[in-house]
């Protein structure tokens, strides 16, 4: 028997060996006898937006970041960039998920140098309008999801401070797209395109309007990635999520297209007990799940999930047993946001398990059928989603290349015209998603299928679908609506295309009035 | 049966987006309005709007129909120079009750037809839309060969009638009934009025299964939702068509052998039969459930 | 040939709304503002002015607010100003 003073000369020896001191108990922090309640809420992590900011160690020329789950509701971009513009800092990289209309206040910004490059999944509305129109000197940088998700997993994209919206989080930093407390403000479903963001950045700010006791579980960011929590009065505006591109139509051009697509779903192989499936935004593809919906409970088949962008349609073939698992990036409605929550079934998944070229496991790889719309698409088969007729982007890449690459079967719902635009060209004006991955598109006038898909249009044909060449779809359109002029681009760079895997794949000029 | 009309999708004749792809939704027929529609300080614009339609838009296969103004109104006779030169395949009259009408309709289409060349070419209808008009029913259906189906107009009528519309519609019984026997002793179409509630569509379904009983060749739609329910009503079950096959390979077979009487299962099939059943494969055909190959 | 102010078509989507008024310099003189205006601009000007020519006029002043009209459209619209404005009927009376 040894008494620890007898061992006082090996414990110094090992010490020295193992490069470390010695355990001195009068030096050691006394217990906290704090009721633990109020002791979180103490957490060192909670501050003020300036604070964060200041300890995060920003610099002029670094990079930050957004999510745009609150797509034309977000309030985190405009309020963390007014602040940044206050506290005088400049020459700053903004790397969001995707940008909207509701962030036309970044032109100041942009104007008086605090923002100086953007990287995006894609810009509407002002904003778009005069970066369209040259205000930048850099060209923004456009990716897909699981392209953006790629780059900041293998550094294309370095994030020195990500500042994440959340509707809920605990004072340490534990956060989610919803809440359980009562006093739930902003609603948004997955947090999907923030997790990278939170995994890889440098230091993570978590933003919450409404900040909840420890431990807000189950949740999506842990607090082992947050450094700092700041509690404000909005991150967002729920009501405005499904707004913009997503509308439930009444069209009868929308329900055609939307029938004709579900019929050659039905048709092409596919449409099998087990299989999986995706719907883009738009009207038309959006659709085509209620027209599944049917022939699914008549031919008794059940989908092993549905993937990518949930909306309350696919909540509701889950909750009816048609379809087992829904695996969510982005809630696009209210009742997908309280199907996450509540549902076990319903998982969330970050851009990168979404969507990522890189990863194997990527739940695109597994996918069969996928539903995109497009603004036009050409006879090779390209598709661009986000510059609009008058060379203006309009739009967002989202998941339309990683989804189309990555499928068994990719089908393009696209209206031949659009008022008097033709939407089947000759080339499209901006290549987003090569032709090599899109196989059939559906227009009201028929249905082309790829040649590189032979077999599928044979089966197409064979049921009766109205299967032409995509050439006479291009002729048919000009037919209608006559020879369009060039549109006037100038010779200034405003935007690049990377494709999904970091290739630069199309660039985008300004265009002149 | 020269074309099939299960569908006669009306368009306003003033609303150009319409008009511009309303084939898409693949009606048999389409009807451009430039009647109730059109408000009477839009009658030239609309008629100069559906002129230009007809002459440059590209319907494809669908039989294209005009709903004119009465000829004693100031628009009628402006009305037929313009469809008829425009090409319209169809001139449908609105509110038509004597058989004069019809003849003072064809004399005007005859006489812009003269002037360009190509009398004959342009093709009449008839909407009865009063007791007059359903008491002169197959006066009117048999008023000129030009004349190509009648239809009802069930608003109209029922006013004039001082009947309630109801969504049954026992008060239109007597009219549709005299409609079907005086185009079918005229050997022309008989075409049943629009339903007008686009949110109900199973009351929709069953009024179309009742005409289609009634011997009706189709109805008129307001919106291209409808056309997917009257195809379906009208297009024949697989078991009416295989028995129809059966039928005509009966007969086949009989003539092959030069026999008069023909039995299928043991039933003789006469005449009438048989017609059925042409009728059957005919309409299988046009609804695409049949093809020539099948018929191999 | 004699104008007085006129007017036909809509503003909905798919139509064109043309005003034609007396001309204030010889030729014919279009004001356009089209949502098509890059891809159709031109387009639509050659078939207002050769439709107004047509007609026999050559000399006005056309104010038209285009919402992705066909060329049909834009002759109807055009030519309904026009018989308004001249009195002159394109069919019989």
């Amino acid at each position: 028997m040894s008494s620890i003073k007898e061992r006082a000369a090996e414990i110094r020896q090992q010490a020295e060996t193992l490069n470390k001191d010695v355990y001195a108990p009068e030096k050691a922090e006394g217990k906290n006898p704090e009721f633990r309640m109020d002791l979180q809420s103490k957490s060192p992590k909670l501050t003020t937006l300036d604070e964060a900011i200041r300890r995060s160690g920003l610099r002029d020329g670094m990079t930050i970041s957004f999510h745009h789950h609150f797509r034309g509701g977000d309030k985190v971009v405009n309020m963390v960039v007014d602040k940044l513009a206050e506290m005088g800092f400049k020459d700053l990289h903004l790397a969001a998920s995707s940008l909207s209309d509701v962030h036309a206040p970044l032109i100041q910004h942009i104007r008086n140098g605090v923002i100086t490059s953007i990287s995006t999944s894609g810009l509407r509305g002002e904003l778009a309008n005069e970066i369209s129109r040259g205000l930048m000197e850099k060209p923004v940088v456009f990716r897909s999801h699981g392209g953006r998700g790629s780059a900041i997993a293998n550094g294309d994209i370095h994030i020195d401070v990500a500042f994440l919206g959340a509707s809920s989080s605990d004072p340490l930093g534990n956060a989610c797209g919803y809440s359980r407390s009562e006093n739930a403000k902003s609603i948004c479903g997955s947090l999907g395109y923030a997790l990278p963001d939170a995994q890889y950045a440098d230091k993570v700010i978590i933003l919450t309007d409404d900040l909840v006791a420890y431990p807000n579980t189950p949740n999506s960011i842990s607090e082992r990635q947050v450094d700092y929590v700041v509690e404000v009065d909005s991150v967002g505006d729920s009501s405005k999520i499904s707004a913009g591109a997503i509308r439930d139509s009444k069209n009868p051009r929308d329900i055609l297209l939307a029938q004709t697509a579900a019929k050659v779903v039905i048709n092409s192989g596919y449409f099998n007990d087990g299989f999986s499936m995706q719907t883009g935004t738009g009207g038309a593809s959006l659709a085509v799940v209620k027209y599944l919906r049917q022939s699914m409970i008549d031919r008794g088949i059940k989908a092993s999930f549905a993937l990518g962008g949930i909306t309350a349609h696919m909540v509701k073939l889950h909750e009816e047993g048609l379809i087992d698992r829904l695996i969510d990036v982005q809630s696009f409605d209210k009742v997908a946001a309280e199907s996450l929550k509540n549902d076990m079934m319903h998982k969330e998944v970050s851009a990168n398990e979404y969507a990522s070229a890189d990863e194997p496991g990527s739940a695109v790889h597994y996918l069969d059928v996928v539903i995109l719309s497009a603004l036009e698409a050409d006879t090779d088969f390209n598709v661009n989603v986000l510059v609009g007729s008058d060379g203006i982007i309009r739009g967002a890449i989202g998941g339309h290349p990683d989804t189309a690459a990555d499928s068994a079967l990719s089908v393009i719902v696209c209206p031949l015209v659009r008022g008097r635009i033709p939407c089947i060209v000759d080339e499209v004006t901006t290549l987003i998603t090569p032709g090599n991955t899109v196989d059939v598109i559906v227009t009201e006038y028929g249905v082309a299928v790829n040649p590189r898909r032979p077999e599928l249009a044979e089966r197409l044909r064979n049921a009766g679908i109205n299967v032409v060449d995509i050439k006479s779809l291009r002729d048919k359109a000009q037919s209608i609506v006559g020879e369009a002029s060039e549109l006037p681009f100038g010779d200034k760079v405003v935007g690049v295309v990377m494709n999904r895997d970091g290739f630069v794949m199309d660039v985008i000029r300004n265009i002149v009035d | 049966m020269d074309r099939l009309r299960r569908t006669m999708m009306f368009v306003p004749g003033n609303n150009p987006g319409m008009m511009a792809d309303a084939h898409i939704y693949g009606p048999d027929s389409i009807m451009l309005d430039l009647e109730d529609s059109v408000t009477v300080t839009e009658k030239d614009t609309a008629r100069l709007l559906v002129y230009n339609a007809l002459k440059s838009i590209n319907y494809g296969d669908t039989e294209m129909v005009v709903r004119i103004n009465p000829l004693n109104t100031p628009y009628g006779k402006k009305d037929i120079e313009a469809m008829v030169k425009a090409g319209v395949h169809v001139i449908r009259m609105p509110k038509t009750e004597t058989a004069e009408e019809v003849v003072e309709v064809e004399r005007e289409i005859e006489r812009v037809e003269k002037e360009l060349g190509c009398v004959g070419r342009t093709r009449i209808m008839a909407a009865i839309e009063s007791a007059l008009g359903v008491c002169n029913a197959h006066a009117i259906a048999t008023a000129s060969p030009r004349m190509m189906g009648i239809a009802l107009g069930a608003e109209d009528y029922c006013a004039n009638l001082k009947a309630q519309r109801t969504p049954e519609g026992d008060e239109l019984r007597l009219a549709r009934e005299t409609i079907v026997v005086a185009a079918r002793a005229a050997g022309i179409d008989a075409l049943d009025t629009v339903y007008s509630n686009l949110n109900d569509m199973e009351t929709f379904r069953r009024e179309v299964e009742f005409i289609h009983r009634l011997g009706f060749d189709g109805k008129s739609i307001i919106n291209p939702r409808q056309i997917e329910v009257v195809n379906e009503v009208f297009t024949p079950s697989p078991k009416a068509i295989e028995k129809a096959l059966t039928i005509i390979a009966a007969i086949k077979e009989a003539e092959k052998k030069g026999s008069g009487v023909i039995a299928v299962n043991g039933k003789m099939v006469d005449r009438p039969v048989v017609i059925r059943a042409e009728r059957v494969i005919e309409l299988a055909k046009a609804s695409g459930v049949l093809t020539d190959a099948d018929l191999q | 040939m004699e104008l007085k102010p006129a007017q036909a078509g809509t503003l909905e989507s798919g139509d064109i709304f043309v005003r034609l008024t007396p001309a204030v310099k010889p030729g014919i003189n279009i004001t356009l503002d089209s949502s098509v205006a890059l891809k159709f601009g031109s387009q639509i000007r050659n078939v207002i002015e050769q439709t107004l020519k047509e007609l026999g006029i050559t000399d006005a002043t056309v104010i038209a607010t285009d919402k992705g009209a066909l060329d049909c459209t834009i002759r109807a619209r055009v030519t309904a100003a026009a018989v308004r404005a001249t009195g002159k009927d394109v069919w019989a009376d």
